[in-house]
């Protein structure tokens, strides 16, 4: 039997000596004092990502040196769970004064009164692409220093062996090629499910990965012109369409219901012939097949091939003691060497032609250079609407009931009908 | 336990003398095969986690289909480890989370033991209702309180006097101090104690707060064992709380940590790492307690 | 809850009610009733205020009182009917399955042999593990091509896509849970198996009784109020089935997986329907609440003397 009674009491005794320091608050806003700076908290969704957080904290440092009226706190979250942490500081009102967010929700945030427009910075943000820069209701509320795209990668070596074109940007693979392409690669025998699109995925890579695809046979995820229903857009001939070439892939054998844990990785194992994934996959491939990996464009389903838009982007909160320090702080940030320094340091699509120019692999003609061309020219941004985030939750289900066999149009309809509930149950967000 | 009396045993049957000491032996060598086996089963998962935490990424894919997901071959190193330490303030988290699950588990035991104690020893009006709303909130699974608490913290006022909870160690300690499955496993407990040896107490002119600490308390070593065992884990392991109200890094437990690995490609081995070595300290602490941990958890079904 | 110690209860009543006892008694009660009612019961009264409202997570618009309107919605809704149906099936399975796992294990192990502590150890490993880590491991053994369709292979099955097929998710998160859970059900068994006299098992085998005759006659009804409790933990953890699905499958395919919690969560957080979600919450106080009274009145059996 333990001696409890004499770990206890030396463990109480630890344990309240610990604590007598534990009951201040972390990361306590002290109310600047007068000539010190005043205080800016910062959140970002980096935190194990040392490339970008790096980045960040640079721009951070270079600030805080660049003048003595504001001092700007970095505090980092894991990305997998940052949504989470933000809608709760917000249910519980204690956002930071300058945070990143997932494009899509800025809309959303923006009506909700969590975000402050961004003010004076159009020259600035002009130069930006248009999927970067994120807008609600004609006002600018957050900027991005790069977008990611989506691509299907492929080894040259395995397309040439079953005399499979290969696609470029000006003639992308069609419905009808796509079909064939698929019919080559499983009659060859080699992979089980030769496609792999990432559906073990979860949360957003639903809407962003796979409503591109719906926008390319010509439906969309809610109506545009109001984004008062989805009626049409989403349960549509075009979306039964889509859903019925999406649920037949599996139904063909062509593609898994649920990706394995790691596609890359089984993509890189030879488990898969095509992938269908993002630019962020353009380093870690081509460091394992160097040049016998290929990025080819989306397939265009009839609409023209399309890409999502929009990554983590930069605002100001409207919960900001300092709210002139926060602004301050988001023009000095949004200079081109910024963007040029985040989207080197992350290897993603720079957000300008100027930081374009400056990295290697984006100048015209690099490697990596075929991802901006694919945002520039394919980009559609997920809908503008408050109500994206309800939307996004409804698309991946419908989704992934459809994969999983359920009738497609009834599948839609419910949908729709449950993002119509949602869109007027909120006054259309007025 | 104490009233349970076995039926007399109703049927006699002969056993042939001269096969049994063979068959013995052969069900004694099937039973240790059994328990052989099991080990496998419930022991392998483990050692899939640890061995995958050597192995670059695409290797723990490469060998998901073989006998070699069990085994270290192959490109062995400690990457994983090191990649850990770069990108996670392990032992900040660590700390954090011995903080956290320590501290739950001493205020846990003396709140609710104290409650227990009032409601099994000491008579007054109100006993029975106060024991059946406890019992009820058993049943409330913290998920769903999670955003109405989160709520309600942020309007409490905290020690310092200024308002709101969030971000601090108390807000991932207070709130999981009084539990109902600890106060109900005292209260079974404590009334399984002979009632003479109090009365003995008060004879000798013992208040009840000196019975609670001189005698009922000293009884108890494994009813303490057992409700600090089952703090300790959810405490340890809790993840959806901390996310929601700890925004400073500082402050963060070492479940949380787990997210740091999973980024645009998630690196499974260092999660694997990762999960080897905050899963490690409580192993140990398993082991070298084993017996108490073990004979203590099996006291809270003396009593049902 | 024995009723041995009643006669002694009763003799003990007159000391047991002075004035002084019942302030000690309030005084100690008091930390944990605060504490209760501060961070359980607050909670509690606000889901259920909030059911009632159109309450959102992130709105500028203030709640308002809807009456019945997130209730009629809920029971209008099929994946709410689903999670009722998976979450009753759940229970239904892993009651039975988890205690009778437990209690094999407890058998197999109960006694002293040559690495007693070795094996309790090794089956109790999965208990100490996080959830998490737990469900994150067993996907990737669930895998349509992962290690147990690998070895299912060997013996000439093809193995189905477990988690990835509605007819098999359930079962697949249900021996996924017993394997995490069983370790330490065993230990609750091996406590009760523990109190069980040696000598009856001696006089039981002078009396030559084999070994089933044995389990059934002295070792079973010996186990009486170790059932009751092991039958209300595990009947608790099941109706609040949650990590594993939200990792490993996020309730599909086709709901097969989604449970009432998962429910509630999903629509409060990724929907924001803080108001529904709470609706979702109150028909599952109430509904574990139900089966928790018939529970204890089928039990109750030597309890009444109380």
């Amino acid at each position: 039997m333990i001696p409890f009674k004499k770990i206890a009491v030396g463990l109480l005794a630890t344990a309240l000596t610990l604590s007598l320091g534990a009951c201040s608050k972390g990361g306590s806003t002290s109310t600047a004092a007068a000539g010190s700076p005043a205080d800016v908290s910062l959140w970002t969704h980096n935190a194990g990502n040392k490339a970008e957080l790096g980045a960040i904290q640079t721009i951070v440092d270079d600030y805080n040196a660049s003048q003595t009226k504001y001092k700007v706190n970095l505090q980092a979250f894991p990305q997998d769970s940052y949504n989470q942490s933000v809608v709760a500081a917000a249910a519980a009102k204690k956002l930071p004064c300058v945070l990143d967010i997932d494009q899509p929700n800025v809309s959303n945030w923006a009506w909700a009164g969590y975000l402050a427009p961004l003010t004076g910075m159009d020259d600035l943000l002009g130069k930006y692409m248009p999927s970067t820069v994120a807008k609600w209701n004609g006002k600018t509320y957050a900027y991005g220093y790069y977008d990611v795209a989506l691509t299907w990668v492929a080894r040259k070596s395995v397309l040439t062996k079953y005399g499979i074109r290969i696609p470029t940007i000006d003639a992308p693979w069609t419905a009808a090629e796509f079909a064939d392409v698929a019919k080559k690669l499983k009659a060859g025998g080699e992979w089980t499910n030769p496609i792999d699109m990432m559906t073990g995925g979860s949360g957003e890579w639903w809407p962003y990965g796979y409503s591109p695809q719906l926008q390319s046979f010509g439906g969309d995820l809610i109506n545009r012109t109001d984004y008062k229903t989805a009626d049409g857009a989403l349960n549509g001939d075009k979306a039964v369409a889509w859903a019925k070439w999406f649920a037949g892939l599996v139904n063909d054998g062509y593609m898994a219901k649920k990706s394995g844990a790691d596609p890359q990785a089984d993509f890189l194992n030879g488990k898969s012939a095509l992938l269908w994934t993002g630019s962020w996959a353009g380093t870690p491939v081509r460091a394992k097949l160097a040049d016998d990996a290929v990025f080819l464009p989306p397939i265009d389903f009839g609409n023209g091939p399309k890409v999502g838009g929009g990554s983590w982007t930069w605002g100001a909160s409207t919960n900001c003691a300092n709210a002139q320090g926060a602004q301050d702080y988001l023009k000095f940030a949004a200079g081109d060497k910024y963007v040029t320094k985040v989207a080197k340091d992350t290897t993603n699509i720079p957000a300008t032609d100027a930081a374009a120019a400056a990295i290697p692999g984006y100048e015209a003609g690099g490697i990596n250079d075929i991802f901006r061309q694919y945002s520039k020219k394919f980009t559609v941004l997920r809908p503008e609407t408050p109500g994206y985030s309800y939307i996004a939750t409804e698309f991946a289900k419908a989704a992934q009931d459809i994969l999983n066999g359920a009738e497609p149009k009834a599948t839609l309809d419910t949908a729709v009908k449950n993002i119509d509930a949602n869109q007027a149950a909120n006054n259309y967000f007025q | 336990m104490t009233t349970q009396t076995a039926e007399p045993v109703a049927t006699r049957v002969a056993v042939p003398a001269t096969s049994k000491a063979a068959s013995d032996r052969i069900r004694s060598w099937g039973v240790m095969a059994a328990r052989i086996l099991l080990c496998g089963v419930f022991g392998l998962p483990l050692v899939f986690m640890m061995v995958s935490s050597f192995k670059p990424d695409q290797q723990i894919f490469g060998d998901l289909g073989s006998v070699n997901a069990f085994l270290p071959v192959g490109d062995i190193s400690l990457d994983n480890y090191l990649g850990v330490f770069d990108r996670v303030p392990f032992a900040q988290f660590i700390l954090n989370s011995v903080m956290v699950s320590v501290l739950t588990v001493i205020l846990g035991i003396l709140v609710n033991s104290m409650a227990a104690f009032a409601l099994s020893r000491i008579e007054f009006r109100g006993q029975k209702v106060i024991l059946s709303v406890i019992l009820a909130t058993l049943i409330v699974p913290f998920e769903t309180l999670a955003l109405p608490l989160l709520w309600w913290c942020n309007q409490l006022p905290y020690f310092d006097g200024s308002i709101g909870w969030l971000d601090t160690y108390a807000v991932q300690i207070v709130p999981f101090v009084a539990n109902a499955f600890s106060l109900y496993l005292f209260y079974q407990y404590f009334d399984s104690i002979p009632r003479e040896l109090d009365e003995a107490a008060r004879v000798d002119g013992a208040g009840w707060f000196r019975i609670y600490r001189s005698v009922i308390m000293p009884l108890s070593g494994p009813a303490i064992a057992t409700v600090a065992i089952l703090t300790f884990l959810p405490a340890w392991n809790s993840y959806l709380w901390p996310l929601m109200v700890v925004q400073t890094e500082s402050l963060r437990p070492a479940m949380v940590g787990i997210d740091y690995f999973k980024q645009m490609a998630t690196s499974w081995g260092q999660i694997m790492a990762y999960a080897s070595m905050i899963t490690i300290p409580v192993l140990a602490v398993f082991i070298a307690f084993q017996r108490s941990f073990i004979n203590s958890i099996a006291s809270s079904g003396v009593k049902g | 809850m024995t009723a041995l110690d009643k006669p002694l209860r009763a003799s003990a009543r007159s000391a047991r009610t002075s004035r002084r006892g019942t302030s000690v008694a309030l005084a100690m009660l008091t930390p944990a009733a605060l504490l209760m009612a501060v961070f359980l019961i607050v909670p509690i009264v606000l889901t259920f205020g909030l059911a009632f409202t159109n309450s959102r997570l992130i709105s500028p618009v203030p709640a308002k009182f809807v009456l019945f309107d997130n209730f009629f919605r809920l029971f209008g809704s099929d994946t709410f009917w689903h999670s009722l149906l998976n979450t009753v099936i759940f229970a239904v399975i892993i009651v039975p399955l988890q205690s009778g796992v437990a209690l094999g294990l407890a058998l197999l192990v109960n006694g002293k042999f040559r690495g007693t502590n070795f094996f309790r150890t090794v089956y109790f490993l999965p208990v100490v593990t996080s959830m998490v880590v737990v469900s994150m491991l067993w996907m990737f053994l669930y895998q349509q091509d992962g290690l147990i369709n690998v070895l299912l292979a060997k013996v000439g099955i093809t193995g189905p896509d477990w988690l990835g097929d509605p007819r098999t998710a359930l079962f697949a998160i249900i021996v996924m849970s017993t394997w995490q859970g069983v370790g330490f059900h065993m230990i609750v068994w091996l406590s009760g198996l523990q109190t069980i006299p040696a000598e009856l098992y001696e006089a039981a085998a002078i009396d030559g009784a084999n070994k089933w005759q044995q389990f059934a006659n002295v070792t079973w009804p010996g186990l009486r109020s170790t059932r009751t409790l092991i039958l209300i933990t595990i009947t608790i953890s099941a109706f609040a089935l949650f990590t594993q699905v939200n990792i490993m499958t996020q309730g599909g395919p086709l709901d097969a997986t989604s449970t009432i919690v998962f429910q509630a969560v999903r629509t409060g957080f990724q929907q924001q329907q803080t108001g529904y979600a709470s609706a979702i919450s109150l028909v599952f106080f109430v509904l574990v609440l139900l089966v928790n009274l018939v529970q204890r009145y089928l039990t109750r059996d030597k309890e009444v003397s109380r």
